[in-house]
C-alpha cells in the first residue's frame, strides 16, 4: 500500500524499532532558543553527558530580545539571565550560536529557512511548538518540550508515538488579494483549535501548490493553533527554486542527489489518510479573528457573533467569555472595529514577501492618527533586505515604528506589549488573553489586512482603502 | 538516574487530597534557569505555615511522602517532580496519582507507589503514633513496610524495570547507540550541517 509524505519521512529516520516500545528516530536539526533550554544544558551537566552532534545543532536568541536599543544590556533581569545562561551554554557545548546583533539573528523559525537549513524531508525539533514552519519544505517539523530537548542534545534521537495523517484539500485558485494567512485562518475556524489533535496535516491542493515558500511557511506555522504537532506540504519545483544556492543547501552533485531524493517525497496515489477535509479557495476571501482563540475567526466582510448563535452550552459560554475580554458587542461589522496598535512580524508572517505585501499597502499612505504601527522583521537578514529595497523607509514614511529582528509583540517576553485594554491587529499567530501583553485584545490578520488596518484605523482591507 | 531498588527513610503524612503541581512549586519558580535547586519551592506556600507537616522537626528531613488522593494533578511542570527531589524526598505513596505527574516521575527515578486509601490510612496513623519512623519502598517486591505492616503497591513493570535498572528516558534511547551509530554513518552526504563555512 502507498505511503503519505508524513510516513515517508518518518519511516526514513527510524533508528530502532520494537514491539510495544515507540520508534527512535534520528533528528536531522535541532534548533534551539534560550526559553526552553536551560534546563536541558543543566540535565546534561547534571548526568555528565555532552551534545552528541553539535553539528545539527543552531542556537538563536529571539524572544527575549529587544527591538531598539540592541546595543545596550537587557533591561528585563529574567530575559538578559536566560540571554547570558544561553550563550554560556553554547560556549560550553561548543554549538553555534546567533545572538542579538548578530547578522544571522532573528526568530529561530525565521532563521532556519532562510541558511537553507530546513530541507525535504528531514526531522526538525525545537523547543517551541510553532516549529511546524518548517514542515512547508517538506519536513517533519514539530515543538518538543524541555526533557526532549535534553534527550535530543544527549542522542540526536526521539523516541515518538505513531501519529495519525490528515490532508487539507484547498482546492481551486485562491481570489485576489487573499492570502497564505487568510487560508490558515480559515482552515482553523473550520476545523477547530482542537481538530488537528494527534494529526499529522498535509496541506494540499491547487491554492496550496501556487504558494510561495513564504506562504508555505506562514500555512504551516499555525497547524499548531489547530492543534496538530505538525504539518507539511510535499516540495516541488518552488522548494527546490527557493533552497537552491541558500548558504547550508547541498552544491554540486549533492544537490543531484538530494533533489532526486526529495522528489520521492509525495504521498503516494494509493495511499490513504485517517482523515480529509476539503476547502474550496475560491469562495476565501480576507479573514479576521474576533475572539480570544485562533478558531474564532471569520471573513473581514462578517459581524461579531452572537452568543444566541450558539449550538450548545459550551460553545455560548466560548462566546460570551470572548466577548467580554474582546470588548466588543454582538452584531457589529467587523470592519467598524478601531485598533490602537498594529503588529507586523513574527515567525507567521515576518519574512521578507510578508514586509513587502505590507510595505505596498503602505506605500504613499499614512497611519491614522493615534495608531501604533509596529514592523518587526523576523531576522536580521530580512531587515538588511527590506532595508536593500527602500522598505524601511515606506514604513517610516507611513509613520510606522520600524525595529530590530526577534518575536517582539508575538509574546510580549521583551518590553514590546500591547497595554492592558488596548486592541491591536496582529500578524502573529495567538490571539489568547493577555498574550500580547497582560489584558492585551488581539485580532489576527495578515500583512496585508494589518496595513490596510493601520490606514484606516479600523479593521479593513487594502481594498478598503480604494477610492 | 540512580538505581532504585529499596529504599527506607523517614515518612511524612500529607493529609491532602488533590495536591495540585501549583502547591508542589509555585508558578513563580518556572523562571529560574537551573534545572536543581528547587528544594525552596517545594510546597512553598504550605510552608509558610508553621503547623505544616514539613515544618514539624520529626518530619524535617522526610524522604518518603504519604498524600492523600490525585496527587500531582494540574500544570504539567517537570519542575513538580524536581521540586519534591532536590528536597529529598526518594517515593511519593498515595492512592492515585495524575498521569502526566506520574510520568515525569517515572523520567527523573521518583518512584510513586499506589497503595489503597485503607493502606493509606493506616500509614498516617503509624508514622503520627510514632513520628520519624522509617518507611521502607521495597520496588523490588512491590511492598511498602512500616514496622509490622507490609501493604503491596502497584507499578507497571515497564517502570519498574527503568526505575531498577536507574535508566532515565536518554539511558533508555542510549541502549541503542549502536543502531544510532550505524544509522549516522548511512545517513545521505547532501543533509545539511550547521557548522559554518
Ligand atoms: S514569533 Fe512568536 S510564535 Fe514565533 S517563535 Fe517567536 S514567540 Fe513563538
Amino acid at each position: 500500500m502507498g505511503r503519505t509524505l508524513a510516513e515517508k519521512v518518518w519511516d526514513d529516520h527510524v533508528v530502532a524499532r520494537a514491539e510495544g516500545e515507540p520508534d527512535l528516530l534520528f533528528i536531522d536539526l535541532h534548533l534551539v532558543h534560550e526559553v526552553t533550554s536551560p534546563q536541558a544544558f543543566d540535565g546534561l551537566r547534571a548526568a555528565g553527558r555532552g551534545v552528541r552532534r553539535p553539528d545539527l545543532t543552531l542556537v538563536t536568541e529571539d524572544h527575549n530580545i529587544p527591538t531598539i536599543d540592541i546595543d545596550r544590556p537587557i533591561a528585563d533581569p529574567v530575559s538578559a539571565e536566560q540571554v547570558r545562561v544561553v550563550r554560556r551554554n553554547a560556549e560550553e557545548f561548543g554549538l553555534r550560536i546567533f545572538s542579538m546583533g548578530d547578522r544571522e539573528n532573528g526568530i529561530v523559525h525565521v532563521v532556519g529557512p532562510q541558511l537553507g537549513l530546513t530541507q525535504p524531508g528531514m526531522t526538525v525539533v525545537c523547543g517551541d511548538s510553532h516549529t511546524s514552519t518548517h514542515g512547508a519544505f517538506g519536513a517533519l517539523a514539530f515543538g518538543i518540550g524541555t526533557s526532549e530537548v535534553e534527550h535530543v542534545l544527549a542522542t540526536q534521537t526521539l523516541p515518538l508515538k505513531p501519529f495519525k495523517t490528515m490532508a487539507i484539500n484547498v482546492e481551486g485558485a485562491l481570489p485576489a488579494g487573499v492570502t497564505a494567512k487568510d487560508v490558515i485562518l480559515a482552515i482553523i475556524a473550520k476545523i477547530g483549535t482542537g481538530g488537528g489533535q494527534g494529526y499529522v496535516l498535509e496541506y494540499r491542493g491547487e491554492a496550496i501548490r501556487s504558494l510561495s515558500m513564504e506562504g508555505r511557511m506562514t500555512i504551516c506555522n499555525m497547524s499548531i493553533e489547530a492543534g496538530a504537532r505538525a504539518g507539511m506540504i510535499a516540495p516541488d519545483e518552488t522548494t527546490f527554486a527557493y533552497l537552491k544556492d541558500r548558504p547550508h543547501a547541498p552544491k554540486g552533485a549533492d544537490w543531484d542527489a538530494a533533489v532526486a531524493y526529495w522528489r520521492t517525497l509525495v504521498t503516494d496515489d494509493d495511499a490513504t489518510f485517517d482523515a480529509e477535509v476539503t476547502i474550496d479557495a475560491t469562495t476565501l476571501t480576507p479573514y479576521v479573528t474576533w475572539g480570544t482563540n485562533p478558531g474564532q475567526g471569520l471573513p473581514l466582510s462578517a459581524s461579531v457573533p452572537s452568543p444566541a448563535d450558539a449550538t450548545d452550552e459550551v460553545a455560548k459560554v466560548a462566546i460570551e467569555r470572548a466577548l467580554d475580554y474582546m470588548g466588543l458587542t454582538p452584531g457589529t461589522p467587523l470592519r467598524d472595529i478601531n485598533v490602537d496598535m498594529v503588529f507586523v512580524g513574527s515567525c507567521t508572517n515576518g519574512r521578507i514577501e510578508d514586509l513587502r505585501a505590507a510595505a505596498d499597502v503602505l506605500r504613499g499612505r499614512h497611519v491614522a492618527d493615534g495608531v501604533h504601527m509596529l514592523v518587526v522583521p523576523g531576522s536580521v537578514k530580512v531587515r538588511e533586505q527590506a532595508i536593500a529595497e527602500g522598505l524601511d523607509q515606506v514604513f517610516v514614511d507611513a509613520g510606522a515604528d520600524w525595529r530590530y529582528a526577534g518575536c517582539s509583540m508575538c509574546l510580549a517576553m521583551n518590553p514590546d506589549k500591547v497595554p492592558s485594554g488596548k486592541r491591536a491587529a496582529s500578524t502573529s499567530n495567538r490571539n489568547f488573553e493577555g498574550r500580547q501583553g497582560p489584558g492585551s485584545r488581539t485580532h489576527l490578520v495578515s500583512p496585508q489586512v494589518a496595513a490596510a488596518t493601520a490606514v484606516a484605523g479600523h479593521l479593513a482591507s487594502p481594498a478598503d482603502l480604494e477610492g | 538516574m540512580e538505581k532504585f531498588v529499596s529504599f527506607t527513610g523517614v515518612a511524612a503524612p500529607l493529609r491532602r487530597s488533590n495536591v495540585d503541581t501549583d502547591q508542589i512549586v509555585p508558578a513563580e519558580y518556572l523562571k529560574r534557569v537551573t534545572r536543581t535547586g528547587f528544594a525552596d519551592g517545594c510546597f512553598a506556600s504550605w510552608r509558610k505555615d508553621p503547623g505544616f507537616v514539613l515544618n514539624q522537626p520529626a518530619y524535617r528531613e522526610a524522604q518518603v511522602l504519604v498524600a492523600g488522593p490525585d496527587f500531582g494533578t494540574g500544570s504539567s511542570r517537570e519542575h513538580a517532580v524536581w521540586a519534591l527531589q532536590d528536597y529529598g524526598f526518594k517515593a511519593v505513596i498515595s492512592s492515585r496519582f495524575a498521569d502526566i505527574f506520574r510520568g515525569n516521575s517515572a523520567k527523573t527515578g521518583l518512584v510513586t507507589a499506589i497503595v489503597e486509601q485503607d493502606g493509606i490510612e493506616q500509614l498516617w496513623k503509624l508514622i503520627e503514633a510514632n513520628p520519624g519512623v522509617a518507611v521502607t519502598v521495597d520496588l523490588e517486591h512491590r511492598v511498602v513496610r512500616c514496622e509490622s505492616v507490609t501493604l503491596p503497591f502497584e507499578i507497571d513493570d515497564y517502570t519498574r524495570w527503568r526505575l531498577m535498572e536507574g535508566l532515565d528516558d536518554i539511558g533508555l534511547s542510549l541502549r541503542h547507540a549502536d543502531a544510532i551509530d550505524a544509522y549516522e554513518a548511512r545517513r545521505p552526504a547532501f543533509k545539511p550541517t550547521t557548522l559554518a563555512g
